[in-house]
């Protein structure tokens, strides 16, 4: 990898955390007086906004409405001052529509959803400062967002990313981190059951192992084929 | 044109001795998750549910007991409504027979043609042509008083206008709070003795307008005056909106006797200052010592 040392010798991260730290995490609820539900959170760096409006009735198109729970909406987007480099899109482009989904997904397993049949629950994520786990913020802005608005939820919903770097787990990767190439795991999950409501890994080191694999096939034939059409 | 900037304050935290020490009943918090009880013999209300045989919390907030069974009350959440309560809405849609009414509720409430009192006496008949002629009543935008008839299964509300108090509601300003906030009580219209009405409706839209002359019997509900509000007026109804704002920003219960005490504490302040966090504060404080001294 290039140069940079993501655990030192001595057992420190690059931000001078030991391996299993997280991040200084601090929020806030009831933000703004508008929406029915709102907090801010901010885990070292990454700082997140969620908004959640509803439950009310379904606006849009009407085929959406579920007769036997609520529709849950999310939209993910990331500030265009967020990154490093100036963002052009905020929101609307793949990996924001990725997000979005995922966070769907894991509110759909904790919201109580069937209490508000044919209605619908807004959750707007806005990353202002992104810093690495982006999807693990979000998910821990939102549950915040959500107990404030006086939604039924099963569980908090906890979310936190992990990463692997020379047989050594890391917990909550900063962005240097997540971008050194190794593996990092997101983990949603209701910490009371142990339920888990997502999980996403994204690796480099599993792949390799598996492009071995494919190599080795692919040679073994080579070889075999050749062999075979030699006679 | 002057304006007035401040950099943010730190919160102050409320200490919870000095909230705690005068209320001898203690109340019991919980959060999502939380267990409440694992005895099997309770009733489970709302904000709780089962998990493993477990009665559990749903959601933030104090729980009520009442004899078996066991309630989450959340302390900011939307309105639930219930039979006989007074709204403020504003209508969303017209459809066949119905209008669609946004009442800060989970659905849109329901308000049926034939539950409003139609111009032209209670008797009248309904026929098809009011069927047509729907919007010309009320049509998208327009703000209603109503009470609630009943509430159906998915938690909807539908409304009816059939007294002389309710109906469309035309010059005014509307306010709109937390219904946690909202005191139930007998009448949630009052013609307060400094210069304005209010409607106090039970889900957190509250109503502000200059008391009418006389009534119109004629139009049921459905005349709005258009005449020209005066200055005199308009600045009691702005008063009026910002000593609102500011019990709200406090968490002081609204009924009228404490709206009046606090625009009585303001009136040494200009109405544009209400707002002012300091000036809002000291007014809240004038406002909480005159309920004090009434309830005692």
């Amino acid at each position: 990898m290039a140069g940079l040392e993501l655990l030192s010798d001595q057992g420190y991260r690059l931000d001078g955390r030991k391996a299993t730290e997280l991040r200084k995490v601090q929020a806030r609820m009831g933000v703004f007086s508008q929406a029915d539900g709102s907090a801010y959170i901010e885990q070292g760096n990454t700082k997140a906004l969620a908004v959640v409006y509803g439950p009310h009735e379904v606006r849009g198109s009407r085929s959406r409405t579920l007769h036997d729970r609520a529709v849950i909406n999310c939209q993910y987007s990331m500030a265009t001052f967020s990154t490093a480099e100036r963002k052009r899109r905020p929101h609307g482009d793949r990996k924001s529509a990725e997000m979005s989904l995922h966070l769907k997904q894991t509110f759909e397993a904790a919201v109580m959803t069937q209490l508000y049949p044919r209605s619908q629950i807004d959750i707007y994520v806005k990353i202002l400062q992104s810093d690495g786990g982006n999807y693990s913020v979000c998910v821990n802005a939102a549950t915040l967002a959500v107990i404030d608005a006086g939604i039924p939820m099963r569980d908090y919903v906890c979310a936190c990313t992990v990463g692997f770097v020379d047989e050594t787990p890391l917990a909550d990767l900063c962005y240097a981190e997540e971008g050194g190439g190794g593996s990092s795991l997101a983990l949603a999950l209701l910490p009371r059951g142990g339920q888990i409501a997502l999980l996403q890994m994204d690796a480099m080191t599993a792949c390799k192992g598996v492009s071995k694999v494919l190599d080795e096939v692919v040679r073994q034939h080579l070889q075999d084929v050749s062999v075979l059409t030699r006679e | 044109m002057a304006s007035d900037m401040r950099l943010p304050v730190l919160r102050k935290a409320v200490s919870v001795s000095s909230a705690g020490s005068d209320r001898a009943d203690h109340k019991d918090l919980v959060v999502p998750g939380d267990v409440i009880t694992s005895d099997p013999g309770f009733m489970r209300g709302h904000g709780t549910y089962i998990d493993e045989e477990k009665l559990t919390a749903s959601v933030a907030g104090e729980v009520e007991r009442v004899d078996k069974l066991i309630c989450v009350r959340p302390i900011k959440t939307r309105f639930n409504g219930e039979v006989g309560d007074v709204v403020v809405g504003r209508i969303t849609e017209v459809q066949q027979k119905r209008w669609k009414v946004e009442t800060n509720s989970r659905l849109d409430s329901v308000l049926l043609l034939s539950s409003v009192n139609l111009p032209g006496g209670e008797l009248r008949r309904r026929s098809a042509e009011d069927e047509l002629t729907m919007r010309d009543y009320l049509q998208e935008g327009d703000l209603i008083s109503a009470e609630v008839q009943s509430v159906f299964s998915d938690g909807a509300l539908l409304l009816h206008t059939r007294s002389l108090k309710y109906g469309k509601l035309g010059q005014g300003v509307l306010v709109q709070i937390s219904p946690a906030l909202i005191k139930r009580q007998k009448t949630h219209f009052h013609n307060l003795p400094c210069g304005a009405s209010i409607i106090l409706g039970n889900n957190g839209f509250v109503w502000l307008y200059p008391t009418p002359g006389q009534q119109e019997e004629e139009a049921g509900g459905f005349y709005t005056s258009l005449e020209p509000v005066s200055l005199a007026d308009r600045e009691v109804i702005s008063r009026l909106r910002n000593c609102l704002l500011a019990l709200a920003a406090h968490k002081v219960l609204l009924y009228d006797t404490s709206i009046l005490y606090c625009y009585e504490s303001s009136l040494p302040h200009q109405v544009k200052d209400i707002l002012k966090p300091e000036v809002m504060e000291e007014i809240i404080m004038l406002t909480h010592h005159k309920l004090m001294e009434q309830e005692s």
